[in-house]
């Protein structure tokens, strides 16, 4: 019983308290360079936590990632999982409570600034130059998502679905993608 | 909250959803609405939250214009961090202060932070069953088509873009092209066409107000 509350607490390997501050302070710095989402420093992530501690396998790392997209929610938590895989529940108060401080605080900052200064030539300018940007991301994300499952007959029809439902429906997404996991599972997008 | 830049026009209608003209925005009551709001979005948010906030904040609750979206989006994106999480901050600072934006934020987070941890502690054991790898794969393609669907919906509003929208069609094409099929590193895209865009917003913003 006491071996599982550690377990749960630090995570198997038990690591120390300069380890925890070591990722707690690499995820901080990461999270500032996190420009297009946290995802975009999982390379930098995995070469550290994976090639220069040994703290995680290749796989273990793989699976986080695509733990976190298959559960609901912001896709940032995936930083969680690795966290909790590393060093149990205090690994991922350091992971995630690193991922996000930076970040957060920067956001309430320019956020805040813009408000104040909505008038200003170069924020109004910043929202009319950035909007196309912003749109043409989206569909990069849509096609970057979409292209590994490019040879599956499954992948147009379940993409027309979701378009569908969100385009001229009411309905959650949840329920596009409840049809896409069902079939998924049925093994038509093998 | 901040008007939009221009009034939107009426934006053709297309869908069946509410339009996104900005009559009829509303308010959150409490910061305790901003938490409710937020952990149902997050909960909804497989594969990603931004399609199904989209629905929520701007369709069925009303508390921004699809304009309003965009541009909080597009600070989300280009700040770091996740865009999801500065969104939620932003919207949740604009009506409450601090306090809204962490309702937000523990909104956004709580239940899914809980559920992806039960995940982790069971995953090793599902992880090989074909069924659960074809439903990941089933679900994939969902959330492409969802983000597909937000950025859909979200063309109207380069109608009544400042640049013009022949420039604002392009701009957005060069950087779907760029980091989609190029896979160009992000801030290459944002201190380039960013600020080329920004240069050319900022020009005809000055030539309108002349």
């Amino acid at each position: 019983m006491h071996s599982l509350m550690n377990g749960l607490l630090w995570g198997p390997d038990l690591l120390s308290l300069a380890d925890l501050l070591a990722l707690w302070l690499h995820f901080m710095l990461l999270s500032l360079l996190a420009i297009g989402g946290a995802i975009t420093t999982a390379p930098e992530m995995h070469r550290w936590v994976v090639g220069e501690r040994g703290w995680l396998t290749d796989g273990q790392f793989t699976t986080s990632v695509a733990l976190a997209q298959s559960a609901p929610g912001p896709n940032v938590l995936f930083v969680a999982v690795i966290g909790w895989n590393v060093a149990g529940l205090a690994g991922v108060a350091a992971t995630l409570s690193g991922t996000l401080l930076p970040s957060t605080t920067l956001a309430l900052l320019a956020s805040r600034w813009g408000e104040r200064r909505q008038h200003m030539l170069v924020v109004r300018a910043f929202r009319a130059g950035m909007a196309p940007l912003t749109i043409g991301l989206l569909l990069a994300t849509a096609w970057v998502l979409a292209e590994p499952l490019r040879h599956q007959l499954g992948t147009p029809a379940l993409m027309a679905l979701a378009v569908y439902v969100m385009l001229y429906t009411q309905r959650s997404p949840v329920w596009p993608m409840a049809v896409g996991a069902l079939v998924g599972a049925l093994g038509w997008m093998n | 909250m901040t008007p939009p830049e221009a009034p939107a026009p009426a934006a053709g209608a297309a869908a069946a959803p509410p339009p996104f003209d900005g009559a009829d925005l509303r308010v959150p009551a409490s910061a305790g609405e901003l938490f409710r709001a937020f952990h149902a979005l997050a909960l909804q948010g497989f594969g990603g939250v931004l399609p199904v906030a989209q629905r929520e904040l701007v369709e069925r609750r009303r508390w921004l214009t699809q304009a309003q979206f965009v541009e909080t989006l597009s600070l989300g994106q280009v700040l770091p961090g996740p865009n999801i999480v500065n969104m939620a901050l932003m919207i949740g600072d604009r009506f409450f202060g601090l306090r809204g934006a962490l309702a937000a934020l523990a909104g956004l987070l709580a239940a899914p932070l809980l559920i992806v941890l039960v995940f982790a502690a069971l995953y090793g054991r599902y992880a090989q069953h074909p069924a659960v790898s074809g439903a990941l794969r089933g679900m994939g393609a969902v959330a492409a088509g969802l983000i597909l669907s937000t950025a859909i919906k979200m063309l109207p509003t380069l109608g009544s873009n400042a640049m013009g929208r022949p420039v604002s069609v392009a701009l957005m094409l060069a950087t779907a092209l760029a980091i989609g099929w190029w896979r160009l590193p992000l801030v290459w895209i944002v201190l380039g066409l960013g600020a080329l865009a920004m240069a050319v917003a900022a020009w005809k913003l000055t030539l309108r107000a002349a």
